[in-house]
C-alpha cells in the first residue's frame, strides 16, 4: 500500500475520524484563542466575581471576575506550545540515543543503550522533576525537564525499530558502499520506521501535554502572569468549594486534548498495520438424511457428524464411525481434511463458535448430545484420555508435570494431592519416563519433546480410559521418537485394552498401529477398510494415491505428501459433485455433479466413489504420481 | 535434560536472581549517582540561589562549607556514599532539620498511599481482565469487548491529578461524602488512593483481557478442558497465571510509575507525604531535602521492579531462562 493511502485507511477508522476532528478544533483554537479572547480573558471585573454561568459568561467567572470560558480557550495555545516543544525534544533526544548504534562506535553505543535501559526503568514524572530542579522552575525549565524525560522511552523505541531495519540488506549494502553514518541513518533508516515514530511522537505528545499540567499543576510548569490549563486546575482547585467550574472546565480540556492525540496516535497505528483477512463464503451441504445403525458395544458411537463454523463453512460434512472396545481406529487424509476437527468434536473439546451437531454421539453408551458438559464431566474426564499434536504447547507451562497429571484425579476421583501425586509418578513410569518421581517435579519446558508426548499420554491414562484419541501425536516429533511413541501408544491399546482413535495425515502411521482406517477428504470419509487392506485392496481413488505417494517407515519422512498432483480444497471453495474430482484420473461427468454416497462394500468397508478400483491395478497408482509397491 | 545435578549457578533461577539484582545494584548506583550530580549541574550557585539574593555572603559560605561544597568533586563523592550509608544526608536549607528525619516522618504515609492504590490497582484489574477475557474469548460478545476497551482507554487516559479534581468536586464538595484534605483516617484515604489506582487499573485490566483472549486460546488450556475440570478451574488455574505473567512483563512498569504519581495525588489532597514535600522543597530550592526525596522515589520504583521480577519468576519459571 503506498503511504497516503495508508494515511488516509487510519483517517477512514471511526475512531481516527473523532481524534482527528477534535485535534484539528484544539489546534485551530490554539492559533486562534488568545487572539480573540484574550483581552475577554485578562479583563477583570469586580463586580462580577465568582458569577454562574450567564449569557455574558457561558462558564461564569473567577475571582477576579475574568470570563473563565475565555481563559481556557486561551491557555490552548500555552498547553499545546509546550507540549509540542517538550515533545520535539523527545523526540530529537530519543531518536539520536536510540540511534546510537548507527552513529557512533559500537563501544560508545552499547553504553549509551545501558543508560537509556536503566533510565527507562523511572517513571517520566520522576524524571521530570529531577531535571526541573536542574533547568528551574518554569515554562522554559519545564519544556526541557518534560522533553528529557520522555527521551528514554522514545530511544528504546528507536532502538528497537532501528535494530529490525539494520539487517536488512540495502542497509549493509549501503555502508559497504562507504556511505556516511548519519546518511546511512537519514537516508535508509528513518523512512523505514518513520511510521512508528510519527504514531509514536502523536502519543508521546499527548503523555507531554498531561505532564505539563502535571508540572504547572504543581507550581512547577508555567508561572503567572501567564497561565496554561495545568495553572488554571491549580487555582481551581483551590477555590473549588466557591468557583467548582474553575477548576472543572481545564479538566476537561485537558481530558479532551489528551485523548485526541493519543487516540489519533492510537489509530494511526492501526491504520498502518491494517491487515483484515477477508472471510471467503462457502457453501453449506444440508445436512445428511440417513445415519448407520448404532453399533453394539462401542466406546464410540458417530452419526451424521456436522462442524459448522461461522461463514459459514463446513470443515466437516457428516460423517458416521464407531470404535468399538479395545479397537484401534485410524482417520487419515491431508490437512483440511476436516479430520482433526472431528477427533475434537467426538471430544466435545470444539468451543464456540464452532457448532457442533450429530444424530448420534454416545460415548460408552452415553449420550453426549443431551446435557450440558457438566453431566459428562467424569465420565469424560476419566473415561476418555485426549493427545494432541504438539506436546510442546500443550502442557501448561506454568505448572509441574506431575501436578497436571494429578489433576486429573483429584478432581474426578477426589483423591487427596499426596495419592493422586503418586498415582501421576506411577502413570509416567507407565508411559517409560525414566526417574519419574523427579520428573513429576519439573515443569514442562524441563522436557524434550518426547518426554512431554508419554506425559500428554500418562495424563491420559490417568482415569480408567476407555479411549484414547491421539491427534498427530507424532507429527511434531524427531523420527526416532516417533516410533516410541506410537509403540507405547500401540502397547497401551493392545495390553490395557484401550481403544484408540489415531489421527494422522501419515498412511504409514496408521497402517502401523491400526485395525481399521478411515480416509477422509474435504470433511467426508470417502473409504472405510481394514488397515491390512490398505495396502493392495484400497478402491477408492484418493486412498490409491495416498498409499502410492506414502513413503514407507524407512524412507525419509522429512520429503512432504506433495506427490498428489493439486491440491485439496478447503471447506470454502468446495467443488461441485465428488470434491476429489479434479484430482482424480477417473473422474467422469457424474462424478463432476454429484457427490458419490458412503456406500457398504463388503464386511466393514465402505467406500464413497462411482467409478471405484475394484482389481488392484498397476495403472492407477502409475497415474497417481509414482510407482510403488 | 540429562545432567540431574546442575551446579549452584548453573541453575537458571539462581542465573536470574543473580542478573537481576546486578541490575537493581547499578541502577541503584546510577540513581546515587545522579541524585548527588543534581546539585552540581544546577547553573550558577544553589546555594545563593536557595537562599536569596539578600544573604549575606557569609551565610552562604557556611552553608556552602556544611555542605562541603568547595571540596574537590570526587571527595564530595566519597562523602556523600559515607553519608548514605551512615543515614547522613545532610540539613535542610530552610528548617535545619535532618534530611533523614524529614523523610522519616513523611515516608510512612506516602508508602501507606502507594501500598493501597497498589492493591486496590491489583484487586480491580486482576478480576476485571480476567472475567472479560472470559466473556469476550474467541471474539465473543464484541459488543461488551468494544465498551470495555473503549472505556479502559478513556479512563487510563485521563491523569490522577485531573481524576483527583473531579473527585473532589463530586464526593467532597457536591456530595460531601468524604475529606478531600489531610490524613485523619480510613476515610481520607478513599479519594486519594481511588485516585491514584484507577488510572492503571483500567490499563492493567486492558493488558490483561488481551492476554486472557489469547492464553484461552492456547493449547495447554484445551489439555485443561480435555481434562474436563471445571470451568473456573480452567480459567483460574490454567489461563490465569499464564495471562498474569505476560500482563506483568507489559504492564509491570506501571506499578512503577504509580510511584512517582503520588507526588501528584498527595499535593491535590494535602497528604503529609513524601509528595508534598518534594514540590515546597524545589519551590523553596531546598535543595538537600529534594536530594534526598529523589533518591527515596528512585529506590522505591527500583524496588517496585524488583518485585515485579520476584513475581514473574514465580509465576512462571520459564521467564527466569527465557532471556539468558
Ligand atoms: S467419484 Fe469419481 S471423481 Fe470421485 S473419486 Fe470416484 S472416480 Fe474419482
Amino acid at each position: 500500500m503506498a503511504r497516503g493511502s495508508r494515511w488516509s485507511a487510519a483517517m477512514r477508522t471511526p475512531i481516527g475520524v473523532c481524534a482527528g476532528t477534535v485535534l484539528l478544533v484544539v489546534l485551530v483554537l490554539a492559533v486562534l484563542g488568545p487572539i480573540v479572547w484574550s483581552s475577554r480573558a485578562s479583563q477583570a471585573d469586580v463586580a462580577a466575581m465568582l458569577q454562574g454561568p450567564s449569557s455574558d459568561h457561558w462558564a461564569g467567572t473567577d475571582n477576579l471576575g475574568r470570563d473563565i470560558a475565555a481563559r481556557v480557550l486561551v491557555a490552548t495555545r500555552l498547553s499545546i506550545e509546550l507540549a509540542l516543544l517538550a515533545t520535539a525534544i523527545t523526540v530529537t533526544a530519543g531518536l539520536v540515543l536510540g540511534a546510537a548504534g548507527v552513529l557512533v562506535g559500537r563501544r560508545v553505543a552499547r553504553a549509551v543503550s545501558a543508560g537509556v535501559n536503566i533510565a527507562v526503568a523511572f517513571p517520566a514524572l520522576l524524571l521530570a522533576l529531577f531535571f526541573a530542579v536542574i533547568f528551574g522552575v518554569g515554562a522554559q525549565g519545564g519544556v526541557l525537564a518534560i522533553g528529557l524525560a520522555g527521551a528514554p522511552a522514545f530511544a528504546r523505541l528507536t532502538q528497537t525499530l532501528v535494530a529490525g531495519i539494520e539487517q536488512r540488506d540495502f542497509v549493509a549494502a549501503a555502508r559497504i558502499a562507504g556511505i556516511g553514518r548519519v546518511r546511512v541513518l537519514v537516508r535508509h533508516i528513518l523512512p523505514n520506521i518513520a511510521e512508528a515514530l510519527v504514531v509514536n511522537a502523536a502519543i508521546g505528545a499527548g503523555g507531554a501535554l498531561l505532564a505539563f499540567a502535571g508540572l504547572s499543576f504543581l507550581g512547577l510548569g508555567v508561572q503567572a502572569p501567564d497561565y496554561d490549563w495545568g495553572r488554571l486546575l491549580g487555582e481551581g482547585l483551590a477555590g473549588i468549594y466557591d468557583q467548582p467550574i474553575a477548576a472543572l472546565a481545564p479538566a476537561v480540556a485537558v481530558i479532551i486534548a489528551g485523548l485526541a492525540l493519543n487516540l489519533f496516535g492510537e489509530a494511526l497505528a492501526k491504520g498502518f498495520g491494517l491487515t483484515t483477512p477477508r472471510l471467503k463464503m462457502g457453501r453449506p451441504t444440508p445436512p445428511p438424511v440417513h445415519g448407520a445403525p448404532a453399533a453394539d458395544g462401542a466406546v464410540l458411537d458417530v452419526a451424521d457428524l456436522v462442524v459448522t463454523l461461522p461463514g459459514p463453512i463446513q470443515p466437516v460434512r457428516g460423517i458416521d464411525f464407531s470404535v468399538g472396545r479395545g479397537e484401534s481406529v485410524g482417520i487419515v487424509g491431508e490437512s483440511g481434511s476436516g479430520k482433526s476437527t472431528t477427533a475434537l468434536a467426538v471430544a466435545r473439546l470444539l468451543a464456540e463458535p464452532a457448532r457442533v451437531e450429530a444424530t448420534r454421539l454416545s460415548f460408552l453408551g452415553n449420550d453426549l448430545l443431551t446435557g450440558s458438559d457438566r453431566t459428562h464431566r467424569r465420565l469424560l474426564g476419566t473415561g476418555l484420555g485426549v493427545v494432541f499434536q504438539d506436546p510442546m504447547t500443550s502442557l501448561n507451562p506454568t505448572r509441574r508435570v506431575g501436578g497436571q497429571l494429578a489433576e486429573v484425579a483429584r478432581q474426578h476421583d477426589g483423591l487427596s494431592r499426596r495419592s493422586a501425586l503418586a498415582l501421576a509418578v506411577e502413570k509416567l513410569r507407565a508411559v517409560r519416563v525414566p526417574a519419574a518421581e523427579r520428573r513429576a517435579r519439573q515443569y514442562p519446558h524441563e522436557f524434550s519433546g518426547g518426554m512431554r508426548q508419554r506425559a500428554m499420554i500418562g495424563m491420559g491414562l490417568m482415569g480408567r480410559p476407555a479411549l484414547i484419541v491421539a491427534d498427530e501425536p507424532t507429527t511434531a516429533l524427531d523420527v526416532t521418537v516417533q516410533r516410541q511413541v506410537l509403540d507405547l501408544l500401540g502397547s497401551i491399546q493392545r495390553e490395557d485394552g484401550v481403544a484408540l482413535l489415531l489421527i494422522s495425515h501419515d498412511v504409514a502411521v496408521v497402517q502401523q498401529v491400526c485395525d481399521r482406517v478411515l480416509v477422509m477428504y474435504a470433511g467426508r470419509i470417502v473409504e472405510e477398510l481394514p488397515a491390512a487392506e490398505l495396502a493392495v485392496g484400497a478402491r477408492h481413488p484418493y486412498t490409491r494415491a495416498l498409499m502410492a505417494a506414502a513413503p514407507d517407515m524407512d524412507t525419509d519422512r522429512d520429503q512432504p505428501l506433495a506427490c498428489i498432483p493439486g491440491r485439496a480444497p478447503g471447506p470454502e471453495e468446495l467443488p461441485e459433485g465428488c470434491a476429489f474430482a479434479p484430482r482424480c484420473s477417473r473422474a467422469s461427468d457424474v462424478c463432476r455433479q454429484e457427490d458419490p454416497p458412503l456406500e457398504s462394500d463388503g464386511p466393514g468397508r465402505r467406500t464413497a466413489c462411482w467409478h471405484p478400483v475394484i482389481a488392484p491395478s498397476i495403472v492407477d497408482m502409475e497415474t497417481a504420481g509414482q510407482g510403488h509397491e | 535434560m540429562t545432567n540431574p545435578t546442575p551446579g549452584l549457578l548453573d541453575r537458571p533461577t539462581v542465573r536470574f536472581a543473580a542478573r537481576r539484582l546486578t541490575r537493581f545494584a547499578v541502577s541503584l548506583w546510577v540513581l546515587v549517582t545522579a541524585s548527588f550530580l543534581m546539585l552540581h549541574l544546577i547553573p550558577g550557585d544553589p546555594i545563593r540561589a536557595a537562599l536569596g539574593m539578600n544573604a549575606s555572603q557569609d551565610l552562604v559560605n557556611q552553608r556552602r562549607q556544611a555542605l562541603g561544597l568547595d571540596d574537590p568533586l570526587l571527595l564530595q563523592y566519597w562523602d556523600y556514599l559515607k553519608g548514605l550509608f551512615t543515614g547522613d544526608l545532610h540539613t535542610s536549607l530552610s528548617s535545619q532539620l535532618p534530611v533523614a528525619q524529614i523523610i522519616g516522618e513523611r515516608l510512612p504515609a506516602t508508602l501507606e498511599l502507594a501500598v493501597a492504590a497498589f492493591a486496590l490497582a491489583i484487586v480491580v484489574a486482576v478480576p476485571l481482565g480476567a472475567v472479560m477475557g472470559v466473556i469476550t474469548r474467541n471474539g465473543r460478545a464484541r459488543r461488551a469487548e468494544l465498551v470495555f476497551t473503549t472505556a479502559g482507554v478513556i479512563v487510563g487516559a485521563i491523569p490522577e491529578f485531573v481524576l483527583c479534581v473531579v473527585l473532589v468536586w463530586i464526593l467532597g464538595v457536591q456530595l460531601q461524602w468524604l475529606p478531600v484534605a489531610g490524613k485523619t483516617g480510613f476515610a481520607s484515604f478513599v479519594l486519594p488512593v481511588v485516585a491514584l489506582a484507577v488510572g492503571p487499573a483500567a490499563i492493567l485490566s486492558r493488558i490483561l483481557r488481551v492476554e486472557m483472549v489469547a492464553v484461552v486460546g492456547a493449547d495447554y488450556v484445551r489439555t485443561a478442558r480435555a481434562k474436563r475440570l471445571p470451568a473456573f478451574a480452567v480459567y483460574a488455574k490454567h489461563a490465569l497465571p499464564n495471562a498474569l505473567t505476560s500482563t506483568l512483563t507489559l504492564g509491570g512498569l506501571l506499578l512503577g510509575t504509580m510511584v512517582a504519581g503520588t507526588v501528584l495525588v498527595e499535593n491535590v489532597f494535602a497528604w503529609p507525604g513524601l509528595g508534598s514535600t518534594i514540590v515546597s522543597s524545589i519551590l523553596g530550592k531546598d535543595y538537600p531535602v529534594v536530594q534526598g526525596v529523589v533518591l527515596v522515589y528512585g529506590v522505591g520504583v527500583l524496588a517496585v521492579n524488583l518485585l515485579v521480577d520476584v513475581a514473574l519468576a514465580l509465576l512462571d519459571p520459564r521467564s527466569t531462562i527465557r532471556e539468558a
